[in-house]
């Protein structure tokens, strides 16, 4: 019998829909049916400035948008040869690592929904909505932030933002601890996630998955620590890893993460200076201050370029990998000296890993189909961009 | 991190130029990053000695994607990033592709994850892969007329 699967079913976690082949209740075939979501992001950045494409990149992967416009913003960085300044890397890490917190606490709210425990969804939404209160003070908006801009940062940290984060970090860990009393040694919780969505690490490598997912299966890849991007080299953290590569490891490993993200925000917090620059000194790339716009007619003069006509980097290719919340993200970039890029593509995690799934489901049950969905943790939003 | 990536790509570089010299058409760097130009007709053995050979043991594919230099020609260019996970090094394979005949050997055979990567391209730019298992559209209706990415298929689409 053949059986479809979405796109409207609540635990495809968006559009997807998988057309699987099924023995009684068990799953021969599952072909994933993806582009429900295409809305041609790659092809709308050809025809914006370096600049406008930052808002675009925001809607691809909609529970890690600060992930994806840190990507967009040190690939176009790289292309320009652009420092930025040590202040506006820290706060960058700062707000990647509190919203990786937020996109597992979405993941664990609705994965545990999928597998029947309802109140954990309620708990973790209500500290992902602290997070997300965080966002707003920072940068005006919840989800969508456009908060890190070509350069450095759009706005300086809110007053009081200390307190702010603090307050949060240090309600955290009981926080997940609460989680974990509730399902780690639930006996459901194992039943349905143990054993289930088994795959060797070779073939997740041959099947190019990175993020959790490898980490479960004891590879201990993580571009945070491998290639090490906005001073991530000066951070102490550690990299979670199980040996098992089932659906309960990299259960483990999400959770192991949240609390090494805390770490890491802690210690940026310590990092980030009360003054100093937020944004590069790059006339003709980062718009002048307010301030200097009004009194000097240089600055009046590339600030009216840079929103006209836009900046040229010099021609070449770049590529560069960020560990997001699902694995690694990449933007590569084509410059041809214009104002606008010649290509921009990215590489969504959601999008590669999700190959696996087919041999991930192969033989097993359908239910247990919804828990490797799950655990992959994919956004249609960057898979079908 | 530059400096280590130019070691890594001169190890490369000189792994397969010992391989088979005309496999290294050109080197390019660019901001720290090294591309190799590998002939059309030598893609696929060039990237099997890539994976294959132990000192440069590039085993996982990160990404494949095309650039279209519409109205040049040969107008596709295909980067591939390999990454070696016990190295931690990472290299770009490019090689071009015609307008008039599309078409390439697939790496599937050698990393099974070039599966849907390939797809994707072969749905937006038009190019066909051979030796890949399931070339069907990914993104995009069946039905579908034209390949949305290259560079003269007009932003607002075709009505």
């Amino acid at each position: 019998m053949v059986l479809n699967m979405g796109p409207q079913h609540p635990s495809t976690h968006g559009v997807l829909r998988v057309l699987l082949e099924l023995d009684g209740e068990n799953v021969v075939t599952a072909v994933p049916d993806l582009g429900y979501l295409h809305t041609g992001i790659e092809k709308s950045c050809e025809d914006k400035t370096y600049s406008q494409a930052i808002t675009l990149t925001d809607r691809m992967d909609y529970l890690n948008p600060l992930g994806n416009n840190l990507v967009y913003c040190l690939a176009v960085e790289k292309l320009l040869n652009l420092e930025i300044p040590k202040r506006a890397q820290y706060i960058r890490v700062m707000m990647v690592e509190l919203q990786r917190i937020s996109s597992h606490l979405v993941w664990l709210g609705t994965h545990a929904l999928d597998m029947g425990a309802m109140s954990v969804m309620l708990y973790c939404f209500r500290e992902r909505e602290e997070i997300l209160k965080i966002f707003e003070r920072f940068a005006g908006q919840r989800m969508m932030t456009s908060y890190i801009r070509i350069g450095g940062l759009a706005l300086e940290p809110p007053a009081g933002w200390r307190e702010l984060v603090k307050r949060f970090v240090d309600m955290m860990p009981p926080r997940i601890d609460e989680y974990e009393e509730l399902l780690t040694n639930n006996r459901i919780w194992q039943g349905r996630l143990k054993g289930v969505g088994y795959l060797p690490a070779e073939t997740l490598i041959a099947m190019s998955t990175t993020g959790p997912g490898l980490r479960a299966a004891g590879v201990a890849l993580d571009n945070r620590k491998a290639f090490p991007y906005s001073s991530y080299e000066e951070f102490e953290f550690n990299v979670p890893t199980r040996t098992e590569s089932d659906c309960f490891a990299r259960y483990l490993v999400r959770v192991q993460e949240m609390r090494e993200s805390l770490k890491i925000v802690r210690q940026a917090m310590d990092k980030i200076t009360d003054q100093g620059p937020i944004k590069s000194e790059a006339p003709g790339i980062v718009p002048p201050q307010r301030e200097k716009m009004k009194t000097e007619m240089e600055a009046l003069i590339y600030h009216f370029k840079i929103f006209t006509e836009g900046f040229s980097p010099p021609p070449g290719e770049v590529y560069v990998p960020v560990e997001s919340p699902r694995g690694e993200l990449g933007c590569f970039i084509a410059s041809d000296g214009s104002p606008k890029p010649l290509r921009v593509h990215f590489r969504g995690p959601s999008f590669v890993n999700l190959q696996a799934l087919p041999q991930m489901v192969k033989g097993q049950l359908i239910a247990d189909t919804v828990a490797a969905i799950g655990t992959i943790d994919i956004v249609l939003g960057e898979v079908d961009r | 991190m530059p400096q280590l990536a130019n070691a890594n790509a001169s190890v490369v570089i000189d792994r397969l130029r010992a391989w088979k010299s005309e496999s290294v058409a050109q080197v390019i760097e660019y901001r720290g990053e090294t591309t190799i130009v590998v002939p059309h007709k030598l893609l696929l053995a060039t990237a099997r000695q890539c994976k294959e050979d132990p000192e440069l043991n590039f085993n996982q594919l990160s990404d494949a994607t095309c650039v279209d230099r519409f109205p040049n020609e040969p107008r596709f260019e295909l980067n591939y990033q390999l990454l070696s996970i016990p190295r931690l090094a990472r290299i770009r394979l490019r090689t071009s592709v015609s307008g008039q005949q599309p078409v390439i050997d697939s790496l599937e055979p050698l990393w099974p994850g070039a599966n849907w990567m390939e797809r994707e391209l072969f749905d937006l730019f038009g190019i066909r892969f051979e030796g890949h298992t399931d070339l069907r559209r990914i993104l995009l209706p069946d039905e579908f007329e034209g390949a949305p990415l290259r560079r003269d298929f007009p932003v607002e689409g075709k009505r």
